[in-house]
């Protein structure tokens, strides 16, 4: 899932400033996972934004702001509000905030930072494994990702800053290399790393991405 | 007698490292580096060392080159991606720059602009190879974006190719060793010519770690590091990846009236001890390398 974070409040009372009237935009997913924008969050901005002297005209949490077509469906019911709003602050991932930017015609203003795309380890505890490279080499390192656990992302590790079996850049983190040495050993694949990784082709990470599947690969399905 | 030649003709060779400096006045570096005239075979030059911005390696080699110094141009994956990276190479060999020493590089985290983009879009590893097609005259330019794995064998014809001689760092001290080793053995198999080590106290591991490098006949320059106090010795236990400096040698210079003094002591005492069983010595000296010539004279080099 997508892990995000809401801004600290000063900030978004400061990005809210003269806008006197506001619509809140939470969403069911990720954002309620990671307890950012939900609707119990949503409703404690509500809160305080109506303590900053703010006239919260509704609020709506969407089943998928990043749905563009669903979203767009669902905001049909608070047309009302929306008209008359001067401000759209979404607590969704940026791709969800994007969405609304997309849909509406007043300043649409993002509530949180987007971190990572994350495993949850247990309840509230998120963890980076996948960076979305566009490139998986996982079958050729033990279903641990270089790329995204190593911190300098290398793809013939480890490199000199590890110690203990740790990063350099942050002693609790493991050396992902290391790892997936221990890993490859322990079921007899160590001669998967013996060969040396050849350069990343980058343009399979080319921003922005886009992907339109085709009518028979659906179908197949 | 250059570094390459050196190597080369199995002599027991002597590399140092100095710094550029941070600021354009190199009066500093390449008064350390006088000091060094006709006592080592090459001299490294250090690139944006520990993340921290300073000026290039490049220049700083190309002064020295002029100065009749043999340069080892230090160049990481930290700050470039593969366009510069080889741009630079062909930069170096016009410069007539031979002997490059291949670094992944410290993260950014770890230096005065913790806040800077991490490139490593190359490892060393790969740097090497990349090394190794340029001196045969191709550059690893791809047009074709369909394999699945982009390899290195492609690649335009250069107008002129590279001359490069490429070394690479190994740590005969770290732990675990076995993953470490592994990548040592790639280094070799992508083409790594010479090795200089992290900073080496445990002849031990020393040992350990040289009879694996003679197996891949890798030639190694042990890595010999001033140390100039006590606090300093324990500063680089705490805050440096991969140096161990024993608590028998910080007794040592403890129990001294003169700290520095028994540091030039260990660190000649440590090249008599390796002498015998490696290609040479890399001393890094951090700030100190009017200090060099002493060492090298307690070693009766």
């Amino acid at each position: 899932m997508i892990i995000t974070r809401q801004k600290p409040f000063s900030e978004i009372r400061d990005l809210l400033q003269e806008k006197r009237k506001v619509f809140l935009i939470g969403c069911s997913l990720c954002a309620t996972a990671c307890q950012s924008g939900g609707e119990e969050q949503v409703l404690e901005m509500k809160d305080r934004l109506t303590g900053e002297g703010k006239e919260v005209l509704g609020y709506a949490v969407l089943e998928a702001v990043c749905n563009v077509l669903n979203s767009k469906k669902e905001l049909r019911q608070k047309k009302a509000e929306l008209a008359q709003t001067q401000a759209i602050l979404v607590m969704s991932c940026g791709a969800g905030v994007q969405t609304i930017a997309e849909l509406q015609n007043v300043p649409v203003l993002a509530a949180l930072d987007t971190l990572f795309l994350g495993n949850v380890k247990r309840f509230g505890q998120f963890e980076e494994r996948c960076s979305l490279c566009g490139e998986c080499i996982l079958n050729k390192t033990g279903g641990i990702c270089p790329v995204t656990t190593c911190s300098k992302g290398l793809l013939n590790g480890p490199c000199g800053g590890m110690s203990n079996g740790k990063c350099e850049v942050d002693p609790d983190k493991d050396c992902a290399w290391v790892k997936i040495y221990e890993r490859l050993k322990a079921i007899g694949k160590i001669e998967a790393i013996e060969e040396i990784f050849a350069p990343r082709d980058y343009s399979k990470d080319a921003k922005p991405q886009g992907l339109a599947l085709k009518k028979d690969l659906v179908l197949k399905k | 007698m250059g570094f390459q030649e050196s190597l080369e003709k199995n002599q027991f060779t002597i590399t140092a490292e100095i710094a550029p400096p941070k600021g354009t006045d190199v009066s500093k570096m390449m008064g350390h580096a006088d000091k060094l005239k006709g006592r080592v075979h090459g001299i490294n030059v250090t690139d944006n060392q520990s993340s921290v911005m300073r000026l290039g390696s490049l220049a700083a080699c190309h002064l020295l080159k002029d100065a009749g110094f043999d340069p080892i141009y230090q160049i990481t994956c930290r700050d470039r991606n593969r366009l510069a990276l080889q741009s630079e190479l062909l930069s170096a060999t016009v410069l007539g720059i031979r002997n490059v020493l291949v670094l992944t590089g410290d993260h950014p985290k770890m230096g005065d602009h913790p806040q800077a983009k991490p490139v490593f879009d190359l490892d060393s590893t790969q740097l090497l190879r990349v090394i190794g097609q340029l001196n045969q005259g191709r550059d690893i330019s791809t047009r074709s974006m369909n394999k699945t794995l982009p390899t290195l064998s492609n690649g335009a014809a250069l107008e002129g190719s590279t001359d490069l001689f490429p070394g690479a760092v190994a740590n005969p001290e770290v732990d675990p060793l076995e993953p470490h080793l592994l990548r040592f053995s790639k280094k070799v198999s992508a083409g790594a010519r010479f090795f200089q080590t992290q900073a080496v106290y445990d002849l031990v591991k020393f040992e350990r770690f040289m009879k694996y490098a003679d197996d891949l006949g890798a030639r190694i320059l042990a890595g010999i590091l001033l140390l100039r106090s006590p606090a300093m010795a324990r500063y680089l236990n705490r805050n440096v990846p991969g140096i161990t400096v024993p608590d028998i040698l910080i007794k040592e210079m403890e129990s001294s009236a003169n700290p520095l003094e028994t540091g030039i002591k260990i660190a000649s005492r440590l090249i008599r001890q390796v002498q015998g069983m490696c290609a040479g010595v890399h001393i890094m000296a951090i700030g100190l390398e009017e200090k060099i010539p002493d060492i090298l004279d307690e070693a009766g080099l």
